[in-house]
């Protein structure tokens, strides 16, 4: 029996001070030879809990003896056949929390790797440009609209068309992709990579159609009438939440989907080239825990801010970001103020920032989210001077389609109510997931979501 | 339902210094758009996203009309696309459209470029049988645009220029005034330049006249997902692209809209200024 080995591969990342200058991508990843050490770390579990934490359900132990064994081609044939784009999903999921956190070898060390062994077998691949795309069925002669075309929409596309439907992707915005094109920043996910991916699904047939929202050019009722027998909605949650504080409309406050979108959309990073404008002042605040509260204090970095701040209510553990973008924000400068929460935006007699009120905080009782209630001490307000405020506190969904959809099902947060298994709304032939089903998640749930209504849609379809 | 991406302009016409007009060909926006509406637009690939109010639409021949003073960068590389050019990304209906209903009699106001998507409304109004009265001006007779669309769909029309080359001399606010004094209004909508919608509303509020507003706020998508375009109404903040953009003018903070409108003055100024080269807005 070979010696256990606790102590993960390290992944190659740009020197922070380097990076924090640039928005090239942090990680560099595995190299062939670092992967096979890492791969050989898995212990390749009789019972393999690890599948157990992932969404879409990938067999990996089998894909990480394949590494092992240095047949990489092989690795990402057995995880495309549960995950259609690797790439993205070794880049961003939250592994920790899913297929790591069960690894036996985190009970006493560091977990295997998944996530980036998973990233370096879609990075082989792409970099040989040998991409092998399943033939589709044979053609059923059904029609599938998929509204939005963040990783849910991609991904029931993708499938659908393998079954051998006809399917029509619509995009409200002038690229494909979602959040993984207007959120998420390159410098953790290349756009590029995002563009492969959604290439590949081109060329299996799937006809994208950008600069289309859905609800002002077409109703849902417009397209079932106009021949597509099932429709999939994947809209995502975009719609910005704000705090209702004073001083909210103050210049140089954003919701962070407002500078994300300018920085990564737009590439207002690359002003004047692209025309799109983005200020920066030098202390910048960022409202919120989640990994797109890294994202802007980090983005808002490399736009030459000097100080990037992240206003938090609850404590560190608390943090819904991945732990690895904490850790490169911290890196990187950012300084974190846990326990705090801001009260109101002042701002000078031109209308712009000039700093937040903010209140201390404790943590009390749990919550209905299980986590520590957070409370305000009395008396505790403080003031920190800033140029720019931006508010990453959470994203409800897009009401367009719903509102021109009387028919379908919402919630009272405004979520399209559907099926956990099947995706199946109260409207016949209209199927949701993602974000706009679940509230703001991650990019692996949409994709299990988009999956699975794939699935059930399929079936609706034949019978 | 076939996804119409060549977005040809069919048409270019200069309307007079730095204001141009252009039919594009968008046959599914035509199909459905509606007064009040807009469209957002993107020259080239690395141009921002404009909206504009559509001027205009023709449903057979599949034209969407716009009308746009250069005022930036992004405009001014508008102008200079010629016809037969294609733009980049053109996309809408967006925007819910005006309150179109039977009110009595409606008094429609254009200020400057403003003029273009009141048209339409004013057009819209006048089918419905409504009586129309019409206020359209502009600071200088060249740059005063359709003057005779408007004569064809206004009961009465009063033109004004801030120089008195044409119509009368004077603000928008006289002849809206001078009418307000004459008969029973029973709505105003206005669109303009901030401060003549602001002007406006503060006339129509000692009347007591419904007065509806257009608002264009600095936006990125168009379809709520950035809050950039947000504009206080009633104390409550709404975000102009999908709540509007036509507001209850009496209830728009005002100083706030204009306030917010200046958040990127220094960064166009630079890619304006950039566009010749040799400029100094990189760091
Ligand atoms: C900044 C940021 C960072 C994140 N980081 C991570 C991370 O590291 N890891 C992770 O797992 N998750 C992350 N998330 C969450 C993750 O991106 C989302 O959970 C996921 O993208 C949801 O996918 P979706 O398909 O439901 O919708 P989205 O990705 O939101 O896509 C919805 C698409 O629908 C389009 N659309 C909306 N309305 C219409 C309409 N009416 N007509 C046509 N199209 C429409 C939108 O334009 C959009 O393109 C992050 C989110 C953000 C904002
Ligand atoms: S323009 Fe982005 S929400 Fe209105």
């Amino acid at each position: 029996m070979p010696e256990i080995n606790y102590v993960r591969e390290k992944m190659p990342v740009q020197d922070p001070s380097v990076r924090v200058r640039n928005f090239n991508e942090v990680a560099l990843g595995y190299d062939a030879e670092t992967a096979i050490k890492e791969a050989s770390r898995c212990l390749d579990c009789k019972k393999a809990s690890c599948k157990d934490g992932c969404p879409v359900g990938i067999d990996i132990p089998a894909f990480i003896k394949l590494i092992k064994e240095g047949d990489f081609n092989g690795a990402i044939a057995k995880i495309k056949e549960k995950n259609s784009l690797p790439a993205i999903c070794g880049r961003v999921c939250p592994q920790e929390s899913q297929c790591e956190k069960n690894c036996v070898l985190a009970k006493k060390g560091e977990a295997v790797g998944i996530g980036r062994l998973e990233r370096f077998a879609a990075d082989y691949e792409m970099r040989r440009e040998k991409i092998k795309l399943k033939k589709p069925a044979t053609s059923s002669g059904r029609k599938v609209a998929i509204v939005g075309s963040g990783p849910s929409g991609l991904t029931a596309a993708a499938d659908l068309c393998q079954m051998g439907h006809e399917v029509t992707l619509f995009e409200a915005l002038h690229t494909p992709g979602g959040v993984l094109v207007y959120g998420i920043p390159e410098f953790r996910l290349p756009k590029n990579i995002v563009a492969r991916e959604i290439e590949n699904i081109k060329k299996l047939g799937v006809k994208i159609c950008t600069n289309m929202v859905i609800g002002k050019i077409y109703t849902l009722d417009e397209l079932l009438n106009d021949g597509y027998d099932a429709i999939f909605v994947g809209t995502g949650a975009g719609l910005p939440y704000f705090m209702d504080i004073p001083g909210e409309n103050l210049n140089g406050v954003y919701s962070a989907n407002e500078f994300l979108t300018r920085s990564n959309l737009m590439k207002a990073y690359l002003f004047p080239e692209h025309l799109t404008p983005i200020y920066i002042g030098k202390r910048v605040a960022v409202i919120g825990g989640g990994n797109v509260a890294m994202d802007a204090a980090r983005t808002a970095l490399r736009l030459g801010a000097e100080e990037s701040f992240i206003i938090y209510r609850r404590s560190d553990k608390e943090m819904p970001a991945r732990h690895e973008e904490v850790e490169h924000a911290h890196e990187e400068g950012v300084q974190f103020y846990f326990l705090t929460s801001p009260t109101g935006i002042e701002g000078n007699e031109q209308g712009w920032v000039k700093g937040l009120n903010c209140l201390r905080y404790e943590l009390g009782e749990p919550d209905g989210s299980g986590r520590r209630r957070p409370v305000p001490i009395e008396g505790s307000d403080f003031f920190m001077p800033m140029d720019t405020v931006i508010m990453a506190i959470g994203q409800g969904p897009n009401p367009l389609v719903p509102h021109t959809t009387p028919d379908l099902e919402t919630n009272r947060w405004g979520n399209i109510v559907a099926d956990e298994a099947s995706g199946r709304t109260s409207k016949t032939a209209v199927f949701a997931g993602g974000d706009v089903v679940t509230g703001a998640a991650t990019v692996i749930l949409a994709m299990g979501a988009g999956k699975k209504a794939a699935q059930a849609i399929d079936e609706y379809l034949k019978n | 339902m076939t996804n119409h991406i060549l977005f040809k302009i069919q048409r270019k016409v200069v309307l007079g210094p730095k204001l141009k007009l252009m039919d594009i060909e968008a046959p599914e926006i035509a199909a459905k758009a509606l007064p009040g509406q807009f469209i957002i637009l993107r020259t080239d690939e690395n141009g921002e996203r404009i909206p504009l109010t559509i001027a205009d639409l023709d449903r057979e021949k599949g034209i969407i009309t716009i009308i746009f003073q250069e005022v930036g960068r992004s405009t001014d590389d508008l102008g200079e696309m010629e016809a037969g050019e294609c733009l980049q990304d053109f996309v809408g209906p967006l925007g819910r459209p005006s309150e179109i209903e039977t009110f009595g009699t409606v008094v429609c106001v254009g200020g400057g470029v403003g003029v273009a998507p009141i048209y339409p409304i004013t057009r819209a109004m006048f089918e419905a049988g409504n009586r129309v009265i019409g206020v359209i001006g502009a600071k200088t007779a060249d740059q005063l645009i359709l003057q005779e669309e408007m004569e064809r769909v206004c009961h009465k029309l009063h033109v004004v220029s801030d120089d008195g080359s044409i119509g009368r001399k004077g603000l928008v606010t006289a002849p809206l005034q001078r009418i307000l004094d004459e008969e029973k209004i029973d709505r105003v909508i206005a669109v303009g330049p901030l401060v003549m919608m602001k002007a406006v509303c503060e006339v129509t509020k000692a009347y007591g006249v419904p007065t509806i507003v257009s608002l264009n706020p600095i936006m990125v998508d168009g379809t709520g997902m950035c809050g950039g375009c947000r504009v206080a109404v009633g104390g409550e903040t709404r975000f102009a692209c999908v709540d509007g953009p036509e507001f209850d003018g009496h209830k728009v903070d005002w100083d706030e809209a204009r306030q917010r409108s200046r958040m990127f003055l220094p960064q166009e100024k630079a890619a304006r200024e950039c566009k010749g080269g040799g400029c100094t807005c990189r760091k």
